[in-house]
């Protein structure tokens, strides 16, 4: 067998295909790109660190990718960023040790499967549920930079917390007043989600720095990434320190990823994501399916449950993605090759 | 791997990120060279020329 870097040609292939699925995803839906590299790697057998660690680090290379694509928006609010970094970095310090604290109780790989059970399967329902009812589920990177928001739109647990004058105050973008410590306390919720989990955290946080602070969603999209690449290299470096990040991973499925983002952001201006929202629902499901028949598999000693669990997550991103580049070939066709019109 | 293995503590992690930081990079830079010298090319292919 043909070895790269001390890895089977195979392994190679099979992490770049699958990057390159999670990047069409993640360059189509503008989320999403890390929810299934963790349990992947679980599954492969990878210790929880590795898992956690190299999905992190797999989250920083993309995040980066983004952010050098989206560097001329200019909806980040550094001092609401930079203030966020304080608590990430404490709630990934908290998470990772939580994960190595685990890993010696021989109960991490368990813990966080049920935890990506739960945050999957109800994001998932959530998402499927809002798509079936014909409203727009889960976060849209993709939005008008210079859209402007109406202090009516902020939502009223926003108004609330923003009525709470703990000093010291923060003034954002936009005149919104906010104590650092309930933007210290959002920073450190999707610190300790990135340091648990391996995600980049932008599925909470943009809905939080929405719902919860009152930022409006264009600067909430600019700082949340501003945030993931601080998270994700932050938490490879700590995650890194306890050999936890393997290059060998994390490099094919970035190199897969890369190329998949353009296809899938490409395929945004072709076909409508409210059409295939559903499918990205229904992926999470099955993601998070895939997940509780390893546990099961393993509480039970069933090892082709192992097999079905991997083909559960590698079905699940082939269908979504495949989804998405089968109807922009169909969208692009009908655009070039417009069917004539009959006359009756 | 990627000549690291001497290196310990900090130092590893620094380079570990460093390094995906520099692919990132080299992807994003070849990727969209890559994307516009073939980029329309396979649009046609694919598409049909309008």
């Amino acid at each position: 067998m043909m070895e790269l870097f001390g890895m089977s040609a195979t392994l190679i292939v099979l992490f770049v295909g699958f990057g390159l699925m999670i990047g069409v995803l993640f360059g189509f839906f503008g989320m999403g790109g890390s929810f299934l590299v963790t349990p992947a790697l679980l599954v492969m057998g990878y210790p929880s660190r590795v898992a956690v660690g190299s999905g992190l680090a797999f989250v920083f290379g993309t995040s980066v990718i983004a952010t050098l694509k989206h560097r001329d928006l200019g909806q980040v609010d550094y001092k609401l960023g930079v203030s966020m970094i304080i608590g990430t970095t404490i709630g990934i310090e908290v998470g990772k040790e939580l994960v190595l604290h685990l890993e010696t109780l021989g109960l991490a790989g368990n813990i966080i499967s049920v935890t990506y059970v739960v945050l999957l399967g109800g994001i998932g329902l959530f998402v499927t549920y809002e798509s079936l009812k014909g409203r727009s589920g889960g976060v849209d990177h993709d939005v008008d930079a210079d859209a402007e928001v109406d202090a009516d739109d902020i939502p009223d647990i926003a108004k609330k917390i923003q009525s709470y004058r703990v000093p010291p105050m923060l003034t954002l973008r936009g005149g919104i007043e906010v104590s650092l410590w309930m933007v210290l306390a959002v920073a450190f919720v999707t610190g300790l989600l990135s340091g648990f989990l391996g995600v980049g955290g932008g599925f909470i946080r943009m809905p939080a720095l929405f719902y919860l602070i009152g930022v409006p969603v264009p600067i909430a999209v600019g700082t949340d990434l501003f945030e993931i690449v601080f998270s994700g290299g932050i938490g490879s470096f700590l995650y890194a320190q306890s050999g936890g990040v393997d290059l060998s991973i994390v490099a094919p499925l970035l190199a897969g990823s890369a190329l998949g983002a353009r296809v899938g952001s490409a395929a945004t201006s072709l076909v409508d994501e409210e059409g295939i929202k559903i499918y990205f629902g229904l992926m999470l499901l099955g993601g998070a399916t895939a997940v509780a028949v390893r546990q099961v598999g393993n509480a039970y000693g069933i090892d082709v449950l192992n097999t079905v669990s991997f083909a559960l997550i590698i079905g699940s991103a082939l269908l979504v993605s495949g989804a998405v580049v089968y109807s922009s070939v169909q969208a692009l066709r009908e655009e070039r090759n417009p069917a004539p019109s009959t006359a009756d | 791997m990627f000549g690291i293995d001497s290196l310990t503590g900090p130092a590893y992690s620094a380079a570990i990120v460093g390094l995906v930081l520099g692919e990132a990079m080299v992807l994003y830079v070849g990727y969209g060279g890559l994307t516009r010298a073939v980029g329309t090319r396979i649009t046609d292919a694919i598409g049909g020329r309008p």
